[in-house]
């Protein structure tokens, strides 16, 4: 109370009349959705998209969905031994994969727990059904939004290598000296 | 015959500036409440930023059925809206605009006129308030006498100040008498004028009497269709007619550069310049409450424009 007393009558009328007329000077923040698209943040997460040619159908994304939204059918195949006299190969086909996008909760948690990297984050979000029965998505659309997902963003300046380049740099180092070797002997 | 065109196309031009000047109002209250706010408004209707937005509302009200409860005083029901919208048409004939007699019709009596007509425009809300049968519109309809009677009187002081400080009842008398330190010298008698006048059109934040949380929308909770529009386009008639009244009255009306010339375009600008000051009234204020709108009245109002008539007189005793 001992502060009001020091303020002008009606500064606080004032102060009003200010701050909507500073705000009508300013851009307004409503995103005029349909006629222009909204810029996406990088990793947005808007669906998961399949890239079949890494899947080999070991269901620990199926196994891991909280909501148990993964659909995946498959069988497997013998393939001829590669070389004469060898074993025969077994090998999964995939059949069936989809995601029912009514249960998903976008958690992300069978993106990061696939090990052979066969599923993305697209920040597609445009696709919206009027039955819900409609949301389960096949293979096909999956792999549609496949072509969506953008290059992963650079790293931060100062970022820690990635372990993959790591590897990779091991790995060459080490075919590159098994050769030099080999030019020794 | 000459006579007769002349009336004819003063009628016809007040009718014009009657008809599109409360939706240009309506429609900058649109985008500068919008922008206010940090949003755009509407953007679709007629293309460029929506600028047909109203006449889609007027088009959508148009179609919708005009509905009249059944245990409704249908004859009172239905002339409503008229009492609430023509006064005003009434008081834009009298309303100066420009030097050498730029006015649909000079009245001699031109501000007595002017008050009593704009009184009238009220008595529409108390009579649809009362012919709905329904106790959200009576309610509203009391509270819109209630404020009727607070604010009339402060309104008709300040009124009063200017005509003594003028010597004369006729607007163009007023304007042709103003001299530009009129305006700090009735500046109390403006501010108190203004804002009965807002209150008067039950503009926020003087809508208690529709106070669509509390009463749903008062009055006009029964109305339907055409008749609601006309509901509130009387409410964005009454800002203009209200706006250039405050101008003529205590901003000098066409008095400005050029007046000769161009001095319509004065009464125009600052008109609109009031209208600016309406919605951002709107825009930055909550709604008062019933008691605190009472209060402002009788203890606020009321003392001051008494002492602009005391001001207005010493001033006018001492210079004459």
């Amino acid at each position: 109370m001992a502060q009001d007393k020091k303020k002008l009558p009606g500064s606080g009328l004032a102060k009003g009349l200010a701050v909507t007329l500073r705000t009508m000077t300013r851009r307004s923040v409503t995103a005029q959705y349909p006629d222009l698209q909204p810029e996406l943040p990088p990793r947005s997460r808007g669906v998961i998209a399949l890239f079949e040619e890494n899947c080999t159908v070991c269901m620990l994304c199926a196994r891991e969905c909280p909501d148990w939204c993964i659909y995946i059918d498959s069988h497997k195949e013998t393939m001829p031994a590669v070389a004469p006299g060898g074993r025969e190969r077994s090998r999964n086909v995939l059949d069936r994969f989809a995601i029912d996008f009514s249960l998903c909760m976008y958690c992300g948690i069978c993106i990061e727990v696939c090990p052979f990297d066969a599923l993305f984050w697209s920040p597609e979000f445009e696709y919206a059904e009027t039955d819900i029965l409609e949301l389960t998505h096949e293979r096909d659309k999956l792999r549609d939004w496949m072509w969506t997902v953008p290059a992963p963003p650079p790293l931060d300046p100062g970022a820690e290598e990635p372990k993959e380049l790591a590897a990779a740099q091991k790995s060459a180092e080490k075919v590159a000296a098994a050769r030099a070797q080999e030019g020794d002997a | 015959m000459n006579d007769v065109l002349d009336v004819a196309l003063r009628l016809v031009a007040v009718l014009v500036v009657f008809l599109t000047f409360p939706l240009v109002v309506g429609q900058t209250e649109h985008k500068v409440m919008a922008h206010m706010q940090g949003r755009l408004g509407p953007m679709y209707a007629g293309g460029f930023h929506g600028w047909a937005q109203l006449v889609a509302d007027g088009v959508k009200f148009a179609q919708k059925e005009d509905v009249v409860p059944a245990n409704a005083d249908r004859r009172i029901f239905q002339l409503a809206p008229a009492v609430a919208l023509l006064p005003y048409l009434l008081v834009l004939i009298a309303i100066p605009v420009g030097p050498h007699g730029f006015v649909g019709q000079a009245i001699d009596a031109g501000l007595f006129f002017v008050l009593a007509v704009m009184g009238v425009g009220v008595l529409g809300s108390l009579m649809a308030g009362w012919a709905s049968a329904n106790k959200f519109s009576l309610l509203g309809g009391l509270r819109t006498a209630a404020q009727l009677m607070a604010y009339e009187l402060p309104m008709l002081l300040a009124a009063a100040s200017v005509a003594m400080a003028a010597g004369t009842l006729s607007l163009p008398g007023i304007v042709e008498a103003y001299h530009w330190w009129w305006t700090p010298w009735q500046i109390i008698g403006a501010v108190v004028f203004f804002t009965a006048g807002l209150a008067e059109l039950q503009r926020p934040p003087f809508d208690m009497p529709v106070a669509d949380s509390e009463i749903i929308f008062g009055a006009y909770t029964e109305y339907t269709g055409l008749r609601f529009a006309l509901f509130l386009l009387a409410e964005y008639a009454g800002i203009v007619v209200l706006c250039a009244l405050t101008t003529v009255l205590f901003l000098g009306g066409w008095h400005g550069p050029w007046s000769d010339s161009v001095g319509w375009l004065w009464t125009l600008i600052k008109t609109f310049v009031l209208a600016f000051i309406v919605i951002w009234l709107r825009v930055t204020y909550p709604r008062m409450r019933e008691d605190q709108l009472q209060k402002l009245a009788w203890t606020g109002l009321i003392p001051l424009a008494l002492a602009q008539i005391a001001l207005t007189g010493v001033v006018k005793v001492v210079i004459s």
